[in-house]
């Protein structure tokens, strides 16, 4: 057992619900006992160092031991991001918690660890986007962590892994493939640093209403069979695995629910999805998919 | 005066800062402050508003259920439907509250609260067959005991064979808590952030294939409940029990209800609930609620006072805290489990009584003593059990492929409240609506009531009246004031709200 690998991971929430979180304790295999206790994958252990909603201890005594691993382990430990991150009075709308009675904002602390971090992870669509922190009129002048660190000039390696919340899956995946591979060449990423293997595909390519959409068969009210697009859902400008992979263990999803696709995974949401349940111009389908005509 | 911070609170939903001064071994001041800002109900202004409950249960993650059955209701009665909600509809937003109520219950007993008993560190000293016990040892072996050390040290009480046990069944919790996600997930689409819940109803039809998918997780878990939570939650309090005299608080519970038992009555404030509306007294007295004593202050807490909206106003004099003091008819009311618990003990509900007097007897416990840390932990056990029952009956109610949602015509102007229980006490929507959009929306949420700071005549907080007066033993290992504070179950995401309506 000497061999273990162990890698840091320091976990900061910042303006979230915890709802990414909740999601991550949610994977269904690996188990959530699985990614913090047993080695992840043979050889390597997830060590997390700091995490708000497990940890035991409290106080200044979890932000030394976050500081001590930031120094001890620097250019070497994982940042996961939770959560946007407000900017308005100097970052002064959150603090994570304070040392010798000065509070430490999320603004600074994104800024301290982030540039010493191996990689980060900026988990959820808050995290990536601002998302629904972020949303119009953004009371706290919310960011997401690739617009904070470009206007710090930090160049970190960065992945995004959005979603309202992110499916557990796609953190396990990208976290594997990080322990097997290394860091994702900038080909495995899309223009939102997303990785393809999840977020590669619009949710209306591989709908299982597809055919009702191609057909035109479309459901004119909750409740109703047929394509959901007249009732709002953005499946055709959203892009995640959601229609094949399924959510909580492969009992349902949104689509599956009756529910349109609200695009919760894009850059923008909520305000580019917005209102939810109205049906998109047409214009604003995408090429792929739309109907050709058979001569 | 020793000042104790403790910043950030951690095992809980948010960003939290507790601070107490201790005179001679004793709490003499307390205050609570949320730490974080994110201004949703200004988000949500100028919106659609059939968008409210995807936004509204987005201000948390952990109880988004909640957020969206109290909008959902919220907007029922802004469009004039909340009495044609078809019953499978009904049905199964119970269905749904119920499962996350469930998942949120052994989360905060096993996950948030348990390791300020539990001393986990023993697992080490483990030298039986048990899989599970066997790879906590070997990863306490190698020494990387994060995210269990650093903690407190010191008042750990529970003997090795239970102390083992519960460590197991922290691990065997989170499958568990994991199942009931599920089962929000079959009628709702997906968890946390459940999509099903709309106004109207769900957006699901129910079938007879979900449905006994639904029955067998719940039956599973129902056997958790009985046979490992309630006896953990009780064998804590055995070895505990100084911990129904500590963090008694403030002598004040309210409820709005939860569960609707029928849809016919428009008025959420006398529809029938399985969980009654109503506010009881450390006394038992009981009187109906009436939410026109609702009122929010904002003295210590950082916003503009006195104008029609509560702007931020970050750093203003005297002010401690992003979370605003409601009160109902002036005074201090704490919210959660204790108070749904009490509310149906003192209308002599059978059920409640059946479960919790063979407690009390067993601890030769009054009523009263139940307003204390052990209080909450009991009662949040005790309704585990009574909801998860309740739900096989309403399972057998539904109306396998008939309707679960009605059809509504948004109106130019109108006006809304949503009254439900989440997990953590009586959550309020309001809304206001102009030209069919959101012109106003306001939440007043559990945390909100029991973390609140002073009120404007300077009355603490629920949280702080129950620190107050508490005796520390080790100043440096404050035990009590976590445990205190983790008996409220706090989700500072939720607490933090800013309209004024």
């Amino acid at each position: 057992m000497g061999n273990v690998e162990e890698y840091p991971i320091i976990w900061l929430q910042c303006a979230t619900c915890t709802g990414c979180s909740v999601s991550i304790l949610n994977s269904e295999s690996p188990t959530i006992k699985n990614i913090l206790v047993d080695e992840i994958l043979p050889g390597k252990h997830l060590n997390l160092r700091f995490h708000p909603t497990i940890m035991a201890g409290a106080g200044q005594a979890v932000i030394e031991e976050m500081e001590e691993t930031k120094q001890r382990k620097s250019g070497s430990y994982i940042l996961m991001i939770e959560g946007a991150i407000p900017t308005i009075e100097d970052g002064n709308y959150g603090c994570i918690g304070e040392k010798d009675e000065k509070p430490i904002t999320m603004l600074s602390a994104v800024e301290s660890l982030g540039k010493e971090a191996l990689a980060v992870i900026a988990l959820g669509t808050c995290a990536a986007f601002g998302g629904i922190a972020a949303a119009h009129r953004n009371p706290g002048k919310c960011v997401g962590v690739d617009k904070l660190f470009k206007s710090l000039s930090i160049i970190t390696p960065l992945i995004n892994i959005p979603g309202c919340p992110p499916h557990p899956d796609w953190l396990v995946g990208t976290v594997a493939s990080f322990l097997l591979n290394g860091l994702p060449k900038e080909e495995d990423l899309d223009e939102y640093r997303r990785p393809k293997a999840f977020y590669g595909r619009l949710i209306h390519e591989r709908c299982p209403r597809r055919a009702d959409f191609d057909e035109g068969k479309f459901a004119k009210n909750f409740n109703k069979p047929g394509c959901l697009y007249e009732l709002g859902c953005k499946g055709p400008v959203a892009y995640a695995d959601c229609p094949l992979r399924l959510w909580n263990g492969g009992v349902n999803w949104c689509i599956n629910a009756g529910s349109p696709c609200i695009g919760c995974c894009e850059f923008g949401f909520p305000d580019v999805v917005s209102p939810l349940y109205q049906k998109m111009d047409v214009e604003a389908l995408p090429i792929v998919g739309r109907r050709i005509e058979i001569e | 005066m020793n000042k104790i911070i403790i910043d950030p609170v951690t095992r809980i939903e948010g960003h939290l800062k507790i601070e107490v001064s201790v005179e001679n071994g004793e709490v003499k001041d307390a205050k609570s402050s949320g730490m974080l800002f994110r201004g949703i109900e200004f988000i949500l202004q100028g919106r659609d508003p059939r968008d409210a409950q995807m936004l509204t249960e987005r201000i948390c993650g952990v109880c988004p259920t909640s957020h969206s059955i109290a909008a959902a209701l919220n907007l029922d009665s802004a469009f004039g439907i909340s009495d044609k909600i078809p019953d499978n509809g009904r049905i199964m937003r119970n269905l749904i509250l119920g499962a996350a109520h469930i998942a949120d219950h052994i989360l905060h007993f096993y996950h948030l609260s348990a390791l300020d008993y539990l001393d986990i560190t023993k697992v080490a000293s483990y030298d039986g067959s048990d899989a599970v016990l066997s790879s906590l040892r070997n990863f306490a072996e190698r020494g990387k005991l994060g995210p269990f050390i650093p903690r407190y040290e010191g008042d750990y009480r529970l003997s090795d064979e239970i102390t083992l046990n519960v460590i197991a069944h922290y691990i065997e919790a989170l499958t568990m808590r994991r199942k009931a996600q599920k089962m929000v997930s079959i009628f709702g689409g997906k968890m946390p952030h459940n999509m099903g819940v709309i106004p109207g109803g769900v957006t699901m039809v129910p079938t007879t294939d979900k449905i006994i998918s639904f029955i067998w997780r719940l039956n599973e878990l129902r056997d958790f409940i009985n046979t490992i939570y309630l006896p953990d939650v009780l064998a804590i309090a055995e070895a505990y029990s100084d911990y129904f005299e500590i963090g008694v608080g403030c002598r004040n519970l309210l409820s709005y209800g939860s569960y609707d038992l029928d849809g016919k009555e428009s008025d959420l404030t006398k529809r029938q609930r399985l969980f009654k509306q109503g506010t009881v007294s450390i006394d038992l007295n009981f009187n109906k609620l009436d939410i026109t004593q609702i009122s929010e202050e904002v003295k210590y807490s950082w916003y503009e006072s006195g104008s029609a909206e509560t702007e931020p106003k970050f750093g203003k004099e005297g002010a401690y805290s992003w979370i605003k003091a409601p009160r109902y008819g002036g005074k201090v009311y704490e919210v959660g489990p204790l108070a749904r618990m009490m509310t149906n003990y003192v209308n002599g509900d059978p059920r409640i009584k059946e479960l919790a007097d063979p407690i009390l007897s067993r601890f030769k416990a009054e009523p009263k003593n139940l307003f204390s840390v052990l209080g909450r932990h009991i009662a949040r056990a005790v309704e585990t059990k009574y909801i998860a029952d309740s739900m096989q009956d309403w399972l057998l109610q539904l109306k396998p492929g008939e309707s679960s949602y009605v059809d509504y015509i948004i109106p130019d102007d109108s006006i809304g409240v949503g009254l439900i229980e989440a997990a953590r006490g009586a959550l309020g929507h309001w809304i206001e609506i102009k030209d069919k959009k959101i012109a106003n929306y306001q939440c007043v949420v559990p945390s909100t009531w029991n973390l609140s700071p002073r009120d404007d005549s300077g009355q603490p907080g629920p949280v702080e009246q129950a620190l107050i007066g508490t005796k520390i033993k080790d100043e440096s290992n404050p035990f009590e004031v976590v445990r205190i504070v983790r008996s409220f179950d706090p989700c500072i995401a939720c607490a933090v709200h800013c309209i004024k309506m």
